[in-house]
């Protein structure tokens, strides 16, 4: 009827043409397609990250070493920015030049335009509050809540060590760590980072068209809540530590004191240090740079695990130890001081054992040290010092010397005790025998020993044989401390040859003419030894040992002070004032402490050169 | 012609009936979560626009009542009349109207309600189109016959222009549809899709610069699109000459022109559009890109959609909705919420629900006696076709952004009203084809 009637087909299937073309279009962008799924989480919905408070660090007697303190991130959107806003007057408040204004805004925007990223961070809760304040002329810009670490007491930096921005090193290595996170990267901050940064929390928000929060994506159905760090609790005394810092103000050198029957270390001081709080916040690299870079004297440089000394005359107890252990003497053997082959000082000529180790006697150690290294274990002599070398080294290792004490803080030395291979390297095979060698009888030579290591010699020999590997953390969180803490390691050398030794000690501190009178305290029977280390061309370390009381000791403690000379005159009576301050509380003597207080060894006054 | 008030229900068509409910009430919930707000959630609140779109869809069905009451004979007897009273309108909106978004094209009553007359104008111009057509004088091959249409068509189309509302002026462009089923040539179709082509071809190619060889002459992307069909042109001659002596003219003229036309584009292009309109179809092309300026609209729409994957993030779940990512969402951007809440099932819905009502008017159409009715019904289809295609590619990045709104989906009180006359009164027609005498 209808001549056109057939051109119906062609419309309808235009239409079902156009119908399967929007089906396949749709099917690409809404199924296969999800980069718009990705642009519409980017934009409508707001990662925030809820920052975990970080452990706090108590002392022995929760006692607060490190805390947290309230600090702002001052995060900047972009496009949210108002293009006239005074950027002079915002510039005053915060505390920024323009151009750095500039330059931060641009990196800003390459971050990104519609997200906020930091413009300044870590903004102390008081300044914060001036900020706070004026910030509503500023659109585009907010606070972030952060934490910022806090130190009681400007004490204890080198232990506790500092944190900062996780680089992109760290980022690479953990995948746990985001830009913007922090990370302990020295002392316990570092070696308790998995126990003290908790676990970050997430909170998804919905934000609209204009950036303004509309509430909790799903109900919260993806937030986290955030872990809060376990807290630790050191081995540390908070007030001997300060005090040990007070000491040794104007000194180079360290303290360390541990408490023998668990290898707690209650005090572990490297002077100079630096103020812990330096190391926070806006002003951290600044500082950072300045105490590194600008400072001879070093203050980041923990010398009570770092600094490698000889060990001077105090190694003469671990040669007397040795000795008794080998047989090669009694406690009565005597030997006559012989001083043409080694300098000694002093008025004896044939001491036994404890007038020795009372008297420091080179010739007595220099025939001892021969006795163990060449013990006739093989006719010829540059056969038989090997072999004495190798039984004598296996002692002293024994001792904690030459092998790093695995402490709780990265980066301990492990000091230096020779073996055959090092004088085969030196010297060449079977071209050594002991009168090469014989400077370590006296504990010079190619000795080296770090503070920590004297200290724990201090307390095996407090403990007659056996010590804990020192430490600076007793509790973590709910959990005791590490396993490795927990155990004893003995010497090779058995308890009933101390006896002789220990009398020797609390001699050379409590009898007349003993070389560590200024270590005495009433009422507490104090053993120690003093040690002089020999130091080309400069004034000598003076070095001392020793523990308290001699019953049941509290406290072994070791004392270098660098370019102070004989060991008894500065070292000892720092000791003996640690030990005083720990076991009573109080100093009964107020000139001794005076005294230490006064003096200066970085900028010596001229009278005090002398010594 | 006998009449049975009885049968009036009986031959109505319900499969029509009910798409559009189904149609408007999914529109409907659409509307509601994009405009949702916790503070507003009561469906009659009607200081929404939820609220006030179930009030101009209830009114609608009153209408689509009131008209299945009316004698079905005025529409053909007055339908230049109704043509008239729409087009006068269109004028008297020119003198009186309110300026709304910088077009003139509204009537505003009492501050309160606001009528568009554009959207009755297809009504007006529909049934005038469809009683000229079915004229017995009238045959589409008369250049008289199409110089007429031309007139019924270019006078409103002129008319929404000057407002300015170039969307809803190219829903004339429709009608074409309409003559081609009543005789236009289709190559007159073929011409549409050639220029079509060639101009989107020719936006491409200008921003192109083709070095020749063994010069230094860079030659502009579009010279090359005239050489080619330079080449096409005479390559073809070669090839027909032997069979068709005549062809060779056809075939000139239609190379010629296609060559004015490609250098004219970019004289129109560049001098008679408006910036925006230039911007709208670069960004398509991806001649420009720029998401947060020009592209804005259709960047955050189709983030809307895409981001609804395969069953959509359900029922008020659609962030790019409810925190009006994208504007318009209400009206011509209705269908982002659709793709964003249903995901592709529910996209897959809506567009197997508008395929099937246009298959469906076009099917009514062809059984109609009255060749009124029939080109009547190819009207209403070829207008809904066309705001269905151009909103929806729109959308979905398919097309420019052109304002036009998806039929009973977007919200507005005018542009459903304007639709459900067009479906009532060709159901109406339908519904009384028994008592036509062929």
């Amino acid at each position: 009827m209808d001549k056109y009637e057939n051109r119906r087909f062609l419309i309808l299937a235009i239409i079902l043409l156009v119908g399967s073309i929007f089906l396949f279009r749709l099917f690409y962008i809404q199924v296969v397609d999800d980069t718009y799924k990705t642009s519409a989480d980017n934009q409508a919905l707001r990662y925030v990250t809820q920052y975990p408070a970080r452990g706090i660090i108590y002392d022995r007697n929760h006692e607060l070493l490190a805390f947290n303190e309230a600090a702002y991130d001052l995060m900047v959107t972009p496009r949210q920015v108002d293009r006239d806003m005074d950027t002079l007057a915002f510039c005053a408040l915060v505390g920024v030049d323009t151009a750095s204004f500039a330059e931060r805004m641009q990196k800003a925007k390459r971050h990104s335009r519609y997200k906020a990223s930091a413009f300044e961070k870590q903004i102390p809760a008081d300044q914060w509050a001036v900020i706070a304040e004026q910030l509503y002329r500023f659109p585009g810009f907010h606070g972030e809540k952060r934490t910022l670490r806090r130190y009681p007491k400007p004490a204890a930096a080198h232990v506790l060590g500092y944190i900062s921005e996780v680089s992109d090193r760290d980022i690479a290595s953990d995948s746990y760590y985001q830009p913007g996170d922090y990370l302990g990267v020295s002392g316990l901050e570092k070696t308790y980072e998995g126990d003290l940064r908790g676990i970050r929390g997430m909170k998804v928000l919905m934000v609209d068209v204009h950036n303004s929060v509309k509430g909790s994506y799903r109900d919260g159905a993806l937030d986290s809540i955030p872990v809060p760090g376990e807290n630790l609790v050191s081995t540390l005394h908070r007030e001997l530590q300060f005090y040990g810092e007070r000491l040794m103000q104007g000194k180079k050198g360290s303290i360390v004191a541990i408490e023998p029957s668990t290898g707690e270390i209650l005090a572990m001081v490297s002077a100079p240090s630096y103020d812990p709080n330096l190391l926070v916040g806006r002003a951290r690299s600044e500082n950072y740079t300045t105490l590194a870079k600008n400072d001879s004297l070093d203050p980041l440089f923990n010398r009570a695990i770092n600094a490698v000394y000889r060990p001077g005359s105090i190694f003469k107890l671990v040669q007397s130890l040795i000795a008794l252990q080998e047989g090669v003497i009694t406690p009565n053997t005597r030997i006559p001081c012989n001083r043409s082959i080694i300098a000694c000082h002093g008025s004896h000529t044939n001491d036994d054992l404890r007038g020795a180790i009372q008297h420091s006697c080179n010739p007595y150690y220099h025939q001892v040290y021969k006795r163990l290294i060449q013990g006739g274990r093989a006719n010829s002599i540059f056969d038989d010092s090997p072999l004495g070398l190798t039984v004598w080294r296996d002692y002293v290792l024994s001792f904690g010397l030459g092998t790093r004490l695995e402490t709780d803080i990265a980066g301990v030395k492990s000091g230096f005790v020779p073996d055959v291979a090092f004088y085969n390297k030196w010297y060449g095979e079977r071209r050594w025998a002991f009168s090469t060698i014989y400077s370590n009888s006296i504990g010079e030579g190619e000795l080296g020993v770090v503070p920590i290591q004297m200290a724990n010699l201090a307390c095996i020999l407090a403990n007659r044989g056996y010590y804990y590997t020192p430490h600076l953390v007793k509790q973590r969180g709910e959990y005791p401390k590490r396993e490795e803490y927990q155990k004893r390691n003995y010497t090779k050398v058995d308890s009933v040859h101390f006896q002789t030794v220990l009398d020797a000690l609390e001699a050379v501190v409590n009898e007349p003419g003993g070389t560590a009178r200024r270590a005495r305290i009433d009422s507490i029977v104090v053993c120690g030894k003093t040690g002089t280390v020999q130091n080309p061309d400069r004034p000598d370390h003076s070095v001392f040992m020793a523990f308290a009381p001699r019953n049941n000791p509290q406290i072994a403690i070791a004392v270098y002070v660098e370019e102070a000379g004989f060991g008894g005159t500065w070292a000892a009576p720092i000791a003996s004032l640690m030990m005083e301050k720990y076991i009573k509380g109080s100093i009964s003597d107020p000139a001794k402490e005076e005294r230490i207080l006064e003096a200066n060894f970085i900028n010596p006054p001229k009278e005090d050169a002398a010594q | 012609m006998q009449r049975n008030r009885a049968n009036i229900w009986g031959d109505v068509d319900w499969v029509l009936v009910i798409l559009f409910l189904v149609l408007a009430l999914m529109g409907w919930v659409n509307i509601y979560a994009a405009s949702y707000n916790e503070e507003h959630s009561s469906i009659l609140d009607f200081s929404m626009n939820y609220g006030k779109q179930l009030i101009w869809i209830l009114a609608g069905l009153v209408i689509g009542f009131v008209i299945m009451l009316v004698d079905v004979r005025i529409y053909e007897r007055f339908g230049y009349v109704f043509y008239g009273i729409t087009t006068f309108l269109l004028l008297l909106v020119l003198a009186v109207g309110t300026e709304i978004k910088g077009a003139k094209s509204w009537f505003t009553i009492g501050g309160v309600m606001s009528i568009q007359p554009s959207e009755f104008a297809k009504l007006g111009t529909a049934l005038a189109v469809s009683k000229y057509m079915s004229g017995i004088n009238v045959k589409i091959s008369d250049v008289r016959s199409r110089l007429t249409l031309l007139v019924l068509l270019g006078v409103p189309g002129v008319l929404i222009t000057l407002q300015p509302d170039p969307g809803s002026t190219l829903v004339y462009l429709s009608f074409i549809f309409v003559m081609y089923r009543e005789g236009l040539s289709g190559n007159i179709l073929l011409l549409g899709l050639i220029s079509a082509a060639l101009f989107i071809l020719t936006l491409i190619l200008k921003q192109t610069e083709v070095g020749l060889p063994f010069t230094d002459f860079a030659l502009n992307g579009k010279y090359g699109l005239v050489i080619a069909l330079a080449l096409i042109g005479f390559t073809g001659y070669s090839l027909i000459k032997r069979y068709n002596k005549k062809a060779w003219r056809a075939l000139l003229f239609g190379t010629l022109l296609s060559i004015g036309f490609v250098l004219s584009v970019d004289y129109v292009f560049d001098n008679l559009f408006k910036d925006r309109h230039r911007n709208r179809i670069n960004e398509l092309l991806g001649i420009i890109s720029d998401p947060t300026g020009t592209g804005y609209n259709q960047h955050q729409s189709k983030i809307a959609i895409g981001s609804g994957g395969f069953s959509g993030k359900g029922f008020l779940e659609g962030t790019q909705t409810k925190f009006n990512f994208v504007p318009e969402q209400s009206t011509d951007f209705i269908f982002c919420t659709v793709g964003e809440e249903w995901g592709f099932l529910g996209s897959l819905t809506v567009i197997a629900l508008f395929v099937f009502l246009l298959v469906r008017i076009i099917f009514i159409a062809e059984r109609q006696r009255s060749k009124f009715s029939r080109i009547y019904g190819y009207s209403v289809a070829s207008i809904l076709f066309f705001h269905f295609t151009i909103n929806i590619a729109m959308t979905i990045g398919l097309a420019p952004v052109i304002g036009i709104p998806l039929p009973f989906f977007s919200y507005g009180g005018s542009s459903l009203w304007g639709f459900t006359l067009l479906l009532f009164v060709f159901i109406k027609l339908d519904s009384e084809r028994k008592n036509v005498l062929s």
